[in-house]
């Protein structure tokens, strides 16, 4: 019996004694300008579980989501201190490039945001890049690994040349989880996935969450607390730029430290 | 009392009725299902069109109708009965002496009947304007007794509104209509003495006075397609381009909004200047490095100096329409595709530009259709002989250069060469349309995909 398919007690239990290390910060300023977005957050991302940031829309959620890999630096104004480190190695260092940095961090979007090509074009897209195939049969076998490990294979193996853009709405996201997948990252970054989505598309990614877990480390931004509880072992709960509150999604849920948790947590607010 | 003067007091009708009106559903009051259902001065306008609208109708076909009379009631006096004239000449000369637009007769015998003329078009003007001030006051009058709590003058005004935007537009539609039918006339009768075949495929353009000479526009046809599609589409697709995708995706902001301005400044330029240039500068300079490298038939009117100097007038079109083609892509596949470790310059070969294309093939287009119909550059650069020719260094002319050649000095208007050049501006006009309707496809089609 492998570990994903424990129930999830156990799985909490596990989760309890914290993880493998895979990403840390510490003491992390984000600006935008004179504007700080966040404010001295300093949080561990552990290989084993999935960990959720909750909190308030505003609360930099997604802004701390995305200096894990950088992508705040295609924002002119943005301007990130302290320390991130990926496997113990900063990811500020002038010794990381952010191209490799990005291939071991993939990142999946609010808004499902295929390249307007064909299904496989899209997932065939950063290997290419990558160049991590050589020939045709080799990208085909990423491609096709990809696209049952999004658990979409089945529903587009006959139309891999239609275009992406032409998918509904959850295949749209699951194969930007696949496309995701195929540079074969260590860290997932999610932000927000299913916010544009029905409940059964939302369902089913979810379950490709569950699935995912302990093959790559998965961080995912929510604004729905069911789904933060559903999806993961670890919570971090955010408001106005700080961290308020950071432990086992269990110990967030049921007993919270923080009276602001407790009060978002319930309703109170947000 | 002179046709203004009437205007003048229309309008003053109109006014005042826009004040009674006013002040007449001012007076309304009631509150919830017996609120008053417009705003007073929906009255005011509601009284205002009613007094202006019929009166102004009527003047504008009393404008059209009064000469005809007026000239019928000269006519039939008994001094110019005695004139051996025809009528309509006799007419014509005698509005012309009567207006002023003639200070001297050329047939004295006409003179007496100015003064007649004169008393018989005050007559009609008077008449006119009565009439209309009539029209005015009983419209008005009309539309007053209309105004009460639940009349919809809202609606009303709304509507006349509305009829008139329709109208602006169109007179565009149907001034294009105009131009077009202008254009199919003046070229059927060129049909009529010069073969479409010999035209559209005759390899030799040769028009002398009257009727003789040979049409062959296809030399034409070629020099425009090869200085406007060929030279200054090599000059102006790469440059373009890479100015967009160098403003779009490089430039700090600061460098982006002294940068942009600037390359639109480009398309401001008059293009007499780029004329200039074109044949002052660049034309001379392309004829001498010719010469330095032993190009043979190198003139100093060359089809390379125009189609150079034309691509770049043409890049701030295609740059702008690149421009608002990656720009429009959105920031998520922008995001997609540097998440996936792409460099910025893999995301815009690989992403950006093919999701762009079809806005920058449709901006392509549209400068193709602008540089074939461009005229002061190749006037002044091309020259004026009709080779069939794929030499850049020699001299080829256009269909616009010669539409100007043929158009030019004193001319009859009636001869197979001037006709030419409404047969030649018709197939420039075709192609144009036809290339613009193709652009404008695309780039609908384009936005589509993104909405």
């Amino acid at each position: 019996m492998t570990e994903t398919s424990l129930n999830d007690r156990a799985d909490k239990q596990q989760a309890a004694h914290g993880g493998t290390l895979k990403m840390t910060a510490r003491d992390v300023d984000v600006f935008y300008g004179t504007k700080q977005a966040i404010k001295n957050v300093s949080i561990d991302v552990t290989q084993e579980n999935v960990t959720a940031f909750i909190g308030p829309s505003g609360c930099g959620k997604s802004t701390f989501l995305r200096t894990l890999n950088r992508m705040n630096d295609t924002v002119a104004s943005a301007r990130v201190t302290g320390d991130i480190t990926l496997d113990g190695k900063d990811i500020y260092g002038a010794d990381m490039d952010v191209v490799q940095l990005r291939a071991r961090v993939g990142m999946v979007f609010q808004k499902p945001n295929p390249f307007p090509k064909s299904i496989y074009e899209n997932v065939a897209y950063g290997p290419r890049i990558h160049g991590l195939a050589s020939a045709k049969p080799d990208m085909d076998a990423i491609v096709e690994k990809s696209l049952r490990r999004a658990g979409l294979w089945e529903e587009v193996k006959d139309r891999l040349t239609d275009s992406g853009t032409a998918l509904s709405g959850g295949q749209q996201q699951r194969l930007c989880i696949a496309r995701a997948i195929a540079v074969d990252p260590e860290v997932i970054l999610m932000d927000e996935p299913c916010s544009a989505l029905d409940p059964i598309a939302t369902a089913k990614i979810e379950e490709l969450i569950h699935e995912l877990r302990g093959r790559y480390a998965i961080v995912i931004v929510t604004h729905n607390m069911q789904q933060a509880a559903r999806v993961s072992q670890k919570t971090a709960f955010f408001h106005l730029g700080t961290l308020v509150e950071y432990g086992d999604t269990s110990d967030i849920f049921t007993n919270p430290r923080q009276t602001r948790t407790k009060d978002y947590i319930t309703g109170r607010y947000g | 009392m002179s046709p203004a003067l009437f205007l003048l007091l229309v309008a003053g009708l109109a006014f005042i009725g826009w004040i009674t009106g006013r002040a007449r559903a001012a007076r309304f009051t009631g509150t919830g299902a017996n609120r008053p259902h417009s705003l007073p001065g929906y009255h005011g306008w509601y009284v205002a069109l009613w007094a202006l609208a019929p009166a102004l109708l009527f003047l504008a076909v009393w404008g059209f109708v009064s000469p005809g009379l007026v000239d019928a009631t000269v006519t039939a006096t008994p001094q110019s009965a005695a004139i051996r004239l025809d009528p309509a000449d006799l007419t014509a000369e005698v509005r012309a002496l009567g207006t002023g637009a003639l200070t001297t007769a050329f047939h004295p015998e006409v003179v007496p009947l100015v003064p007649v003329f004169q008393r018989v078009q005050t007559h009609y003007d008077v008449i006119g304007g009565v009439v209309a001030l009539l029209l005015a006051f009983a419209g008005g009058a009309f539309a007053y007794t209309r105004v009460k709590p639940d009349f919809r003058a809202r609606t009303r005004v709304e509507q006349l509104v509305m009829a008139a935007l329709l109208g602006a537009s169109l007179i565009a539609v149907l001034t294009t209509l105009g131009i077009v039918l202008s254009l199919l006339f003046e070229s059927m009768r060129f049909f009529a003495r010069v073969s479409p075949i010999e035209f559209l495929f005759g390899t030799l353009w040769s028009p002398q006075t009257g009727d003789s000479g040979t049409f062959g526009a296809v030399p034409l046809f070629w020099g425009t397609i090869f200085i406007g599609a060929i030279i200054a589409m090599i000059v102006a697709i790469p440059l373009g381009l890479m100015s967009a995708i160098y403003l779009t995706q490089y430039a700090a902001p600061a460098t982006r909004r002294w940068m942009k301005p600037i390359l639109e400044v480009l398309a401001g330029v008059p293009t007499v200047v780029y004329g200039y240039f074109a044949a002052l500068t660049v034309a001379p300079a392309i004829r001498d490095f010719a010469a330095f490298v032993g190009i043979p038939g190198a003139s100093s009117e060359s089809a390379l100096a125009a189609g150079l100097v034309m691509g770049v007038m043409i890049i701030p079109f295609v740059s702008s329409m690149a421009d608002d083609s990656i720009a429009a892509v959105p920031q998520s596949m922008r995001d997609g595709s540097l998440a996936m470790g792409a460099t910025t310059s893999e995301t815009i070969r690989k992403v950006l530009v093919p999701a762009a294309l079809p806005g920058v093939v449709g901006g392509v287009l549209l400068a193709v259709s602008r540089a074939i119909g461009e005229t002061m550059i190749v006037v002044m650069a091309a020259g004026l002989a009709a080779n069939l020719t794929a030499n850049p260094f020699s001299s080829v002319t256009t269909v616009t250069t010669q539409i100007v050649q043929l158009l030019t000095g004193d001319q009859e208007f009636d001869s197979a060469k001037t006709l030419a050049a409404f047969a030649l501006g018709l197939v420039l006009f075709i192609v144009t349309l036809l290339l613009n309707i193709v652009a404008l496809r695309v780039v609908k089609k384009y936005r589509e995909a993104y909405e």
